[in-house]
């Protein structure tokens, strides 16, 4: 049967939210999910040595670096131009690459990626690719920024915890 | 049958949580330390001053103090009770360990979304959340013995079958 593969953009978003994202590519079908093309910030090292280790001696993948969105403190207002500036960094990524998947789970570094990826959609360069937004364990009751940012226009919207359920999430319990 | 709590591990993460580690020295918490059976204490105290521990060092309780390291498995995985800040990595990390975790939240903190997973975590039952004047009533063995293991969910595996058919993998 024909299983064509998946071309998969992984936005890695530090700490946390790295370590929730490892959870899930650990559970993926590597054969199929591939290449997968990794999106890290470029101060972030320990999301660099993540990948290093889940990839081991795998050569269907690659790592790029983009800026950062927003450091942790950082003002909104400067974060709107770094955001934008990460935008730029994306935007060429994604249009050369053409991905069939983003896969995120925020926060900043995502919203650039996606937005882009969403541009390319509508523009038809990329009509078939779909973005997958998974909200983090840690939230419970509110969605993130990136979450509230996202839902609205990505293919499949995950929650974790049954107070964050409605029609527009996916909900499949706590994936930790 | 009853849980002993022989060797407890109190961690605050990289910041501080100065608050903490003055309430573990008070009296009616040391007592209740020993209520508990505590025989070791651990104190990661992170980037916190370490304030008086006047009140532990005159019991019988060995006593440990550091500030970080890379690497807290090795304390969690020998402790029988964990007492965390409300970082979900420690939490979630305590818990796979099969350790009984009390929360403490940080009031410090304004709008920290984190005391919504320890308040969520004690919901289901894995876990005590309290705030530092809580955290008397929350040594109890009443209610440590009531606490249930954490069952690591199903949730991953729907989501990735979902994710699979959204994406047309048939492998």
């Amino acid at each position: 049967m024909n299983n064509k593969k998946a071309k998969t953009v992984i936005v890695l978003g530090s700490g946390g939210h790295t370590a929730e994202m490892m959870v899930v590519l650990n559970n993926l079908n590597k054969a199929f999910y591939s290449p997968r093309l990794y999106v890290v910030a470029n101060t972030d090292k320990l999301s660099k040595e993540k990948v290093k280790q889940f990839e081991d001696s795998s050569s269907d993948h690659e790592v790029f670096e983009i800026t950062r969105s927003r450091e942790v403190k950082q003002r909104f207002v400067t974060a709107f131009f770094t955001t934008l500036l990460a935008f730029l960094n994306c935007f060429p990524l994604i249009w050369k690459e053409r991905p069939d998947l983003v896969l995120c789970n925020g926060p900043g570094t995502c919203i650039p990626v996606c937005f882009a990826a969403l541009i390319l959609r509508w523009i038809r360069r990329i009509p078939k690719c779909k973005i997958v937004f998974i909200e983090s364990f840690c939230r419970v009751k509110t969605l993130s920024l990136s979450g509230k940012l996202l839902k609205p226009f990505v293919d499949m919207f995950v929650v974790q915890w049954e107070d964050l359920v409605d029609e527009k999430s996916s909900y499949f319990g706590p994936i930790m | 049958m009853s849980k002993y709590f022989q060797s407890i591990f109190v961690t605050v993460g990289t910041t501080s949580f100065d608050d903490l580690i003055t309430t573990i020295n008070e009296p009616e918490i040391v007592e209740a330390l020993e209520i508990l059976g505590c025989k070791k204490l651990v104190l990661q105290i992170g980037s916190g001053v370490l304030l008086s521990t006047k009140n532990l060092d005159n019991t019988s309780i060995k006593l440990e103090t550091f500030t970080t390291k890379s690497n807290i498995s090795n304390f969690i995985k020998v402790s029988d009770l964990v007492i965390s800040h409300a970082g979900a990595g420690t939490c979630l990390e305590v818990l796979k360990a099969g350790k009984n975790l009390i929360v403490v939240i940080n009031e410090s903190l304004m709008n920290n979304h984190q005391a919504e997973l320890a308040m969520k975590l004690s919901e289901i039952g894995c876990a005590i959340y309290c705030t530092t004047s809580g955290l008397k009533t929350a040594l109890s063995l009443e209610k440590l013995n009531k606490l249930k293991p954490y069952e690591s969910s199903q949730g991953i595996k729907s989501l990735v079958n979902t994710l699979d058919i959204l994406m047309g993998n048939k492998i």
